[in-house]
């Protein structure tokens, strides 16, 4: 009996094809001797139509029942139980191979690699597209063969960098990424030929002046094998100094370009504030000295782009004027025909500033849509900001509207007095100007210093002004000014007093001496040696105003960076019960004290 | 025993020649060097026929045979199949067969028992192999390589087989031609066997640049050291006398 032992499903004839007229005629086999098992071997077979192959005898009484057929075969034949044509496989007839057709699933045999005899030196191994085992493949193949491995690098020991030639200088340390990156580079030309897999250092000591680094590299060799393969490459280090260091060590205060940065006006206030803007961007970061000098502030270069850079940096945060720019000669080499020089750029700042009093001449007045002639200017960045306080109409000049007409302010914040408010009449609704809330009202006021004479004047802060507030503003009743512009302007009325600000004076005396909870960093400057001790007081009181100034504008903040003052301790006594409360730096815009201030302040809340 | 030797500085001994058990066919080159190897080693035993087939010098390539018959592909001339005609001893029997697939020595492999053929062969030529040669024929790949004529190499008393053969691929093939097989190279790490080498029951002819450990491979598998052509009429004497009765 035919016993199923693979997937044979349906019963099976075991047949054989006559060759000479290819008719299915059943098989008969010799059985084995004593009736002993036969083994059947089912093998597919691997062509395209799934047939298998069974081969060797089987174990069979009589031809068994129905015959199927080979599945390519012009099939249906009939199976033809006549016995007379019927082949003996017993005699060794050629075609004693049968074929069985099997609608079954192929199953694939897990393939184990073998292994091989190396040609060369007869150990196992598995087989590789060379046939030869590593050791021999190698001793046959050296891929490293025209690679170099001793290269010469030059290196700086003042600044610790390495030459990349022609001309540029890497600083790197030993043992780092970037000494490897170098060194890998400066073996371009050779790791073009095979493939770099893996580099490292091997450890050297510092003082033998050599530097060791192990490549892995692949490369194909005969027949398609890759081959891979360690070698190590030395570095000698050979010191030489670089040119900045030569001419560092030549004269160490050596600049070669320098920006003078100017305002002619007698404070320093936008001194103060651009200190604070330059630290924020870093834009000093590449000078060499920076010192203070009177209604000024210079600054060293290395490098004649980094002064450029530094110029235009300016001209972006203030209405500085078109900058000059002087050259000297230093040295000139005769042979190669190139030339040294040291570059001066001097840069001036307008000279009108925030809460200033301004007349504008006619033809600017008129330009700008006859603006009145008399404005405060609110808002100096690269632009100038100007506000008209009676028509709460904004103006904007930018620098070089400005530098056209080069107009001088007429009263500055020295020159700002106090008054107290008596009687506040709002007349207007709240306008919305450029951001800045202001509403029009009818004030009575009178000079702290003078309460014998009343002022009513028209005041664009009737906002924040209060019966019982006092105000700073100037007071052209009694100024006696000579400005040009004025005088040309024939049929003018005058106010007598135009309010700038609300003062907070008496307030801060309850917390003066007390450490604000904020602080701010400092460029390194190098002060005027020159100037006397009445300056310095005058300095402080000045940096003291700043101060003030910044707590009282959120949008003097906007561009800097304010940090914690860790020294500060809040009162017991925090706030006086007042309900009108000292403008103060709100805790959400500090920066923790950090190194790096990239971080932009908190979100710019509006005083109230 | 097992000879190194090169046709006109080519190591690929295999294309061209083919050794049987009964006869020898061998190429015609520009020196007399390949023939008189070969003469040395069969002269008194196996007829040493030069030849040619389709007028090409790749005749171990083209043609598939043993001891029964040759099978020589559609483009082999009639001279040429004369000349084998008259040369080969008569019961070797010649046939030229109309064959798709013309080189033949690629896609069969066999000995005098049992032939591996090309996947793709024709029904009608694998039964002209059956009736022709007298080999039980079995369509096979060898380490996936469909032209199995070029990477194995084997007789009626062992096989070389492609070096990438896995280990279940050898348990099969080598019981489905009955003799032991082994994965090796031949010339020097190169995996077309059949290429490189011919081989008959006694005597084997391999590349000059087959190796030492190739070579000692080749001969242990084929079973070749203490083969004679005498030892072998010994043995068939002795089977023919068993089976009389």
């Amino acid at each position: 009996m035919l016993t199923a032992d693979a997937v044979v499903d349906e019963e099976v004839t075991l047949c054989s094809r006559n060759p000479l007229n290819a008719k299915l005629y059943p098989l008969r086999l010799h059985l084995p001797p004593n009736n002993s098992a036969m083994h059947v071997l089912v093998v597919p077979q691997s062509s395209k139509d799934y047939k298998f192959l069974i081969i060797l005898p089987l174990q069979l009484s009589t031809p068994a029942s129905v015959s199927t057929s080979p599945a390519a075969a012009s099939s249906k034949q009939p199976f033809l139980p006549s016995p007379s044509p019927v082949l003996d496989p017993g005699s060794l007839f050629p075609t004693n191979h049968i074929k069985v057709a099997m609608a079954a699933n192929m199953f694939v045999v897990p393939q184990t690699q073998g292994t091989v005899l190396c040609c060369k030196c007869g150990i196992l191994m598995t087989p590789n597209p060379a046939n030869m085992c590593v050791t021999c493949l190698r001793s046959e193949v050296d891929i490293t063969e025209g690679l170099r491995k001793h290269v010469t690098i030059m290196h700086c020991p003042e600044c610790n960098s390495y030459l990349q030639p022609p001309r540029t200088w890497l600083k790197a340390q030993l043992e780092s990424k970037e000494l490897l990156t170098y060194c890998v580079k400066r073996l371009e030309t050779d790791l073009k030929k095979v493939r770099l897999v893996n580099a490292e250092f091997i450890w050297t000591e510092p003082h033998s002046k050599r530097i060791k680094v192990k490549l892995k590299v692949q490369k194909e060799v005969l027949n398609g094998a890759i081959l891979e393969q360690c070698y190590v490459v030395e570095y000698v280090q050979q010191d030489h100094m670089c040119e900045s260091c030569t001419r560092f060590q030549a004269n160490p205060d050596q600049w070669v370009a320098s920006v003078q940065l100017r305002q002619r006006v007698s404070h320093r206030r936008t001194f103060f504030y651009l200190e604070q803007v330059i630290l924020k961007h870093d834009a000093a970061a590449h000078a060499i000295k920076i010192k203070q000098m009177e209604q000024g502030i210079d600054f060293f270069f290395g490098n004649e782009s980094h002064a450029l850079k530094f110029v235009e940096f300016l001209g972006k945060v203030a209405p500085t004027g078109k900058s000059k720019r002087s050259e000297q000669l230093v040295s000139h080499d005769t042979k190669n025909n190139s030339y040294n020089y040291k570059y001066t750029h001097s840069v001036e700042i307008s000279p009108i500033c925030r809460e200033d009093l301004i007349c504008l001449p006619p033809r600017v007045a008129v330009s700008l849509g006859n603006l009145g002639p008399l404005v405060i200017c609110t808002k100096v960045t690269n632009n100038i900001t100007l506000l008209d306080p009676f028509t709460l109409r904004q103006c904007f000049l930018d620098r070089d509207q400005y530098w056209r007409y080069s107009f001088k302010s007429l009263l500055s914040s020295r020159q700002l007095v106090e008054y107290d408010v008596f009687n506040v009449e709002v007349v207007s609704p709240e306008y919305n100007v450029g951001g800045s809330k202001y509403v029009i009202a009818d004030v009575e006021v009178a000079r702290v210093t003078d309460y014998g004479k009343l002022f009513y004047v028209r005041t664009h802060l009737g906002h924040i002004l209060h019966p019982g507030d006092r105000a700073l503003g100037y007071d052209l009743y009694g100024v006696n000014s000579n400005d040009n512009e004025l005088d040309k302007y024939t049929d003018l009325v005058i106010p007598d007093v135009i309010l700038i600000k609300k003062s907070y004076e008496e307030k801060r005396q309850k917390k003066r001496g007390k450490p604000r909870p904020w602080k701010l960093k400092s460029l390194n400057m190098e002060l005027d040696e020159s100037r006397g001790r009445a300056n310095e007081e005058k300095m402080n009181s000045e940096y003291e105003e700043f101060l003030r100034d910044l707590e009282e504008n959120p949008e003097l903040r906007f561009n800097l960076s304010l940090y914690h003052n860790k020294n500060y301790q809040p009162s017991e006594m925090a706030s006086m019960g007042d309900g009108d409360d000292v403008p103060s730096v709100p805790l959400e815009e500090l920066l923790a004290d950090l190194e790096l201030s990239d971080e932009e302040d908190g979100e710019d809340s509006m005083r109230e | 025993m097992a000879t190194r030797l090169q046709f006109e500085n080519s190591c690929e001994v295999g294309v061209f020649s083919k050794l049987t058990n009964a006869y020898c066919l061998v190429a015609i080159g520009g020196s007399e060097n390949f023939y008189s190897a070969f003469e040395s080693e069969l002269v008194d035993v196996i007829p040493v026929v030069k030849t040619s087939i389709a007028g090409t010098r790749i005749i171990g390539r083209l043609c598939a045979g043993n001891k029964n018959g040759l099978l020589v592909p559609h483009t082999t001339t009639d001279q040429e199949l004369q000349h084998l005609r008259n040369s080969l001893p008569d019961q070797v029997v010649v046939q030229r067969i109309e064959e798709k697939l013309s080189a033949l020595g690629n896609c069969i492999a066999c000995n005098d028992h049992v032939a591996l053929t090309h996947t793709d062969l024709d029904r009608e030529t694998e039964e002209i192999i059956a009736d022709v040669l007298g080999v039980e024929v079995f369509r096979q790949t060898i380490a996936g390589n469909i032209l199995v004529g070029s990477y194995c190499a084997f007789s009626n008393r062992g096989g070389l087989v492609h070096p990438h053969t896995s280990i279940e691929d050898l348990d099969e093939l080598s019981t489905l031609l009955q003799v032991p097989l082994v994965a090796g190279t031949i010339n020097r790490g190169s995996e077309v066997i059949a290429a490189g080498m011919t081989v008959n029951d006694w005597t084997a002819f391999c590349g000059s640049d087959t190796t030492a450990t190739e070579l000692s491979v080749i001969e242990s598998v084929f079973k070749l050291r203490e083969a004679q052509p005498s030892a072998i009429v010994d043995e068939m004497r002795k089977s023919l006398i068993d089976s009389y009765v």
